[in-house]
């Protein structure tokens, strides 16, 4: 689809506005035989013969009766294991985390989700520099080995971007939608980085400077306009995840990070800060990223992540085997600190139980849900809905549909839900 | 680029409160080791001068002297955002023609249309009758540049940066306000003899100009 965010009905497709396309989605993991064979012998750094490469999955052999294989210089999945990103659109770049193929809250790092405005550049860091200018006492180019010489920062964070859940918006969601295609531009990482106080600290900011603009060194050298008190608060400059160097495609060598924020706003590839007294109206801070509103107006610089959850299992296109004991599981979030409580229903929201919250509950990082049901073998609706420690809680689509009409595309957190049928099949079935 | 004023209405607050002087700027006496023990922890010097909006300086010398200090070539070959207020935008001029020379030319056609109404992607030409704003109304409405973006500067730093597709970032400056002279042309906003200068791309009304508001999200049980 084309990279146009409010773009709606496209072509009789209905996107997220955010270059997904919801209708968009592979079927099966796209595996090849050759490739799960190939992986199978990497990872058995030759101690398995041939013979038994070849059939692998049918007649390995007794693990107890031959040597294992040596340790390897960098490890790799079972090649039984085989999630991947869901790639969708043809120009807009995004990737989506199988979020229903996770455990706990963190997300590998090559099962981050992208999304692009520009391609992923090639950046050597040993060339990188940062850029912090504007109204500052000390405009200071910063080397990547500088940046990690300051005192670090590191935290468990979510990033979603503000489009995820566009197809969960739409008029008539389509049952076949999984965790993944729905909500899969959610992904959670430990980030570590610099604090950008620490560096604004640095470079002598300027007390009437209000905002910073933060630019990439993408092919769109994407920019936004961040208010100052964010980077008094929380902000930072990650250069790295989950205990390694940021991805290339998660912004290597270094990022803008943003807290609860949209996404969009955390700058990956960040080359140029400047401190100003007003934001740029970038292009994306004012033809996308905003929220038009019933009166005619559009809301800008939407910033915070309300609270949201989702059940990730049991969903589809999983079949439950039979009646029995279910736990029910999911990921809940919010923007604004901590998840307080997350209740699940299965009857479609007649009734409500406290899910149990697995810890660690940290702020502004996905919350891991569990309900344990017992499933009679008939029907059943299967709902999740999170409240944040504001007292916000998850709405149902109507609540937004009163606040922002239909045509709203970013934001989208109305309670998802799964439809169960007496034969065990699962549909996608928000309220 | 930095300067000058606040020009939306979601900044209107800001432009009339005077911001206080800079305060307290500089408290560094947390030195390398207190700033080991919890970055940000120098002494937080914050005001608020109406507007909602935290006022903090930072430290009036550095504090650990790391990084080297920036040049203005260094800076200069970097600065390439244009403010609302025109801020950044470059000497020279293109006229509309030479924009629809351009729109061939650097293949802008094969995206977005002979008319930026044709896609296949992004649609960019478009007017609503009575320059109404209905997008939360009607799901099927698309946005445009003569629609709803607010800053026709914005037309220009976005072309300028990121166009075209294929060769991001290599128009000439007069190319670029050539070809966002034919992108007003195309929304009705700019006759077709007109001249493309810094002042036509500030002083060119956008339609959805004063449409975006800020957010009133609050968290709390208010859905927004």
């Amino acid at each position: 689809m084309p990279e146009g965010a409010r773009d709606g009905v496209e072509a009789g497709r209905e996107t997220d506005g955010n270059g997904g396309d919801v209708n968009d989605r592979e079927e099966g993991s796209g595996l090849t035989r050759r490739a799960l064979i190939a992986g199978a012998a990497a990872a058995a750094g030759g101690a398995i013969t041939a013979s038994a490469t070849r059939g692998l999955v049918q007649e390995a052999q007794d693990p107890t009766k031959v040597p294992g294989a040596r340790p390897v210089t960098v490890g790799s999945r079972s090649p039984h294991e085989t999630p991947e990103k869901l790639l969708s659109g043809s120009m807009g770049g995004s990737s989506r985390t199988p979020l229903q193929d996770l455990h706990g809250i963190m997300t590998p790092a090559d099962l981050h989700f992208e999304r692009h405005h520009h391609g992923i550049p090639y950046i050597d860091p040993a060339t990188y520099r940062l850029l912090i200018h504007g109204m500052v006492d000390r405009p200071t180019l910063f080397t990547l080995e500088d940046l990690k010489r300051f005192p670090q920062v590191s935290k468990l964070l979510f990033i979603e971007c503000s489009g995820n859940g566009g197809g969960a918006y739409a008029p008539s969601p389509s049952p076949q939608h999984t965790p993944q295609s729905v909500d899969g531009l959610l992904s959670t990482s430990e980030w570590t980085g610099v604090a950008l106080s620490t560096l604004f600290e640095e470079v002598g900011a300027h007390a009437d400077a209000t905002w910073f603009l933060a630019e990439g060194s993408d092919a769109a050298v994407m920019g936004r306009s961040i208010p100052m008190e964010k980077a008094w608060d929380d902000a930072m400059i990650a250069y790295a995840q989950n205990g390694e160097a940021i991805r290339p495609e998660q912004g290597y060598p270094a990022r803008v990070f943003l807290p609860g924020w949209e996404g969009n706003a955390s700058v990956k590839w960040v080359r140029r800060i400047e401190l100003s007294d007003r934001p740029g109206m970038y292009r994306d801070e004012t033809s996308k990223y905003t929220d038009p509103l019933p009166d005619g107006t559009a809301r800008q610089f939407s910033f915070v992540m309300d609270a949201k959850s989702i059940i990730t299992y049991p969903t589809y296109p999983r079949r439950l085997p039979g009646p029995g004991f279910i736990e029910i599981s999911g990921y809940a979030w919010t923007g604004r600190g901590l998840i307080e409580r997350v209740e699940v229903s299965t009857d479609g929201g007649d009734s409500w139980h406290d899910a149990v919250l697995q810890e660690p509950v940290l702020p502004k990082c996905t919350t891991r849900f569990r309900h344990g049901w017992e499933w009679d073998g008939g029907p059943a609706h299967l709902l999740s809905r999170a409240t944040d420690e504001t007292g916000y809680t998850q709405p149902i689509r109507q609540q937004v549909l009163d606040a922002r009409g239909p045509g709203t595309r970013y934001h989208s957190n109305a309670i998802r839900g799964w439809r169960v049928a007496s034969d065990g099949s699962i549909e996608f079935a928000p309220v | 680029m930095s300067r000058a004023n606040g020009v939306s209405r979601l900044l209107t607050l800001a432009t009339l409160v005077p911001a206080l002087a800079a305060c307290g700027a500089g408290d560094s006496e947390g030195g390398p080791e207190a700033g080991s023990a919890a970055p940000g922890a120098t002494a937080v010097a914050t005001s608020d001068p109406g507007d909602g909006m935290t006022r903090r300086a930072g430290a009036a010398e550095p504090v650990y002297g790391f990084g080297t200090p920036a040049t203005a070539a260094q800076i200069a070959a970097w600065d390439i955002d244009i403010g609302p207020d025109g801020a950044g935008l470059p000497p020279g001029q293109g006229t509309v023609a030479e924009g629809l020379e351009v729109w061939e030319r650097h293949r802008c056609i094969l995206c977005h249309g002979p008319t930026g109404r044709e896609g296949p992607n992004d649609l960019l030409t478009g007017r609503i009758p009575g320059d109404e704003f209905p997008f939360a109304n009607d799901r099927s409405l698309r946005s445009t540049v003569g629609n709803y973006w607010p800053y026709a500067t914005t037309l220009f730093d976005y072309t300028r940066r990121a166009m075209p597709f294929d060769l991001p970032g290599t128009m000439t400056d007069e190319e670029v306000y050539a070809v966002v002279g034919a992108m007003l042309y195309f929304n009705d906003l700019l006759p077709a003899d007109a001249v493309v200068d810094s002042a036509t791309v500030v002083d060119t009304r956008m339609p959805a100009r004063d449409r975006f508001v800020p957010d009133n999200r609050t968290g709390g049980p208010t859905i927004r």
